[in-house]
């Protein structure tokens, strides 16, 4: 196959690439999206091996180890409980960056195969773009390892930080910069190697410091990265298809990163310079004196919401931990039987990574036209009878709208308070990831129902 | 002058990069867990890289060292492909509408 021919059609497997993202507008189109997508990559593949024209014994097991990681994936794929996901998705991430890497190195080792000059004497520009690809996706790869193991409860959740982390961090990056640019000068593959090496430890230090809650934004910005490792590697090949991939997932993981970001009010910067978890506590004081909170129990909950016209659902990340979704459905399907409205307000930020929330509640068979973000909902907070808050908590806060001093002021919360009654299922009172205390436990109109979200729903269930 | 191809390829990324942000933004945020498996899934196109470097080379040597790096990237992209995009089908079954 001709060069001119294959760049077609590489140019072809990046449009397909584009719809499949553009499919995802809307769930009756994402299907197909998918499909799109997949068509995409087996244009790519198979175009890459005509284009070779190599068919000997190197291809048996390129299609050898082709099936093996195909299995493997399906097999996870198809066994991966959807309260997983997160770390799956960071998983994956890390598997993109490391192999960007591998192709990085390979390219450097062989140059003649790829038509990039001869080992010892690379182009310039190839010689920038694979180094770049490599420090990237190394990057990608060492911290999605952090965000996989922090998310999956292996490593803790909670920010590890130190006196002159952040120095240390512009250091290796300042010391990354400067390497590529020997490498230019020498073309010495202890450089090469060098540049990989800082880049994996980059990795570690930048995910390092930043706590659990603020995953949603790590997993984006890894998302985003593993975009940018593969245009880098796209400009080495000189194949649009990855170029137009990588630039596809870069902005959109930058867009993600912006959302999640948005939706706690905070810059970019400050969640990736370590978060909130870690900074001392103030406010501690101030909440210590004992304030009357109303408590109940299943049977009143149940009570209130059957006599409800309408129920507005609030999940967080608690429901995912309990594994709640199912038996909430099972307690809307009654509430529903006995004539009552019910619908559920998602936070942008609920839960570890973006849109976590939708898909549990998609699991569990909840219509996806039953589901509405803060901003369709949060006026609606004011005309119902219940809140029922399952594993939510920081972004009910009222504090983020009154008090200037707090840390969380400003950020977009859910008018939880609004509604006539407010059942918050929590198993203590403890405070929330970002360590300050929620007003809503001492409203008059909030009742606790001190439990696992799981147990109290069920219960819920059967006193209805 | 004639104009240095690597101008078209940044041309194509600068472009893409505008397509990907219209795009993105228009993605429903009940789908942003999808979208992130999907991205995860064609980012794995890398895979036509280590396709390259797996077949680099004579076709008697199979495994020289830059070989051995293709093979690996292969699977480590293999697996991202299929799960990536299987895990993004089984999501998308579950959103329904509402039966009326």
């Amino acid at each position: 196959m001709s060069a001119n021919l294959s760049a077609l059609f590489y140019l072809i497997s990046g449009i397909l690439f584009i719809l499949a993202l553009r499919g995802l507008s809307s769930p009756e189109t994402s299907r197909q999206g998918n499909y799109f997508g997949i068509s995409g990559m087996a244009i790519a593949i198979l175009v890459t091996f005509l284009s070779l024209g190599n068919f000997g014994l190197g291809f048996i097991y390129v299609l050898i180890f082709l099936t093996v990681g195909g299995l493997v994936g399906a097999f996870i794929a198809f066994k991966i409980p959807m309260t997983a996901m997160p770390e799956l998705v960071a998983g994956f991430h890390s598997l993109v960056g490391l192999a960007a890497v591998f192709v990085a190195i390979s390219a450097f080792l062989k140059p003649e195969a790829f038509g990039l000059g001869v080992s010892g004497n690379i182009k310039l520009a190839s010689l920038i773009e694979m180094s770049l690809g490599a420090a990237i996706g190394a990057i990608t790869f060492s911290g999605s390892i952090i965000a996989f193991l922090k998310l999956r409860g292996i490593m803790s959740g909670a920010p590890i930080t130190f006196r002159g982390q952040h120095f240390i961090n512009l250091i290796l990056g300042l010391a990354i910069i400067l390497l590529i640019y020997y490498l230019c000068i020498t073309q010495s593959s202890n450089i090469f190697w060098s540049i990989v090496l800082l880049s994996f430890i980059l990795g570690i230090l930048l995910i390092v410091p930043i706590g659990g809650a603020d995953m949603p934004v790590v997993i984006s910005m890894l998302n985003s990265y593993s975009g940018w490792a593969a245009a880098g590697i796209g400009f080495t090949l000189e194949n649009s298809a990855l170029i137009i991939t990588g630039a596809l997932v870069g902005s959109s993981g930058a867009i993600l990163s912006y959302i999640m970001c948005k939706g706690m009010n905070r810059s970019f910067f400050n969640v990736i310079l370590g978060g909130w978890g870690a900074t001392d506590q103030t406010l501690k004081s101030s909440s210590e004196e004992q304030k009357p909170v109303k408590s109940g129990n299943a049977d009143d909950a149940a009570f209130l919401m059957k006599n409800a016209s309408s129920v507005i659902i609030v999940p967080g990340y608690g429901m995912a931990v309990a594994q709640a979704q199912h038996a909430l459905r099972e307690m809307v399907d009654s509430l529903k039987k006995n004539g009552v409205k019910v619908s559920y307000a998602i936070h942008p930020v609920a839960g570890r990574m973006p849109g976590h929330m939708n898909v549990l509640l998609a699991e569990a068979n909840v219509p996806y036209d039953e589901v509405f973000e803060l901003e369709e909902i949060n006026n609606d907070f004011a005309n119902c009878d219940v809140a029922y808050v399952i594993g939510a908590n920081d972004v009910t806060n009222p504090v983020a709208k009154s008090d200037p001093q707090s840390p969380i002021y400003g950020m977009p919360v859910l008018d939880v308070e609004k509604s006539k009654s407010v059942l918050f299922v929590k198993r203590s009172l403890s405070p929330g990831y970002a360590g300050i205390d929620n007003d809503l436990f001492y409203r008059d109109n909030t009742l606790m129902l001190f439990s696992d979200a799981k147990k109290m729903t069920e219960e819920i269930v059967k006193s209805l | 002058m004639e104009i240095d191809p690597f101008i078209f390829r940044l041309s194509i990324f600068i472009l893409s990069i505008f397509v990907g942000y219209y795009v993105v933004w228009s993605v429903t945020p009940s789908l942003h867990t999808p979208l992130m498996s999907v991205t995860n899934a064609i980012s794995s196109v890398i895979i036509v890289g280590a396709i390259i470097a797996a077949l680099a080379g004579s076709s008697e040597k199979v495994f020289e060292t830059a070989n051995i790096f293709g093979f690996l990237a292969i699977i480590l992209a293999a697996v991202n492909i299929f799960g990536g995009f299987l895990v993004t089908q089984r999501m998308l079954q579950m959103y329904k509408k509402k039966k009326k």
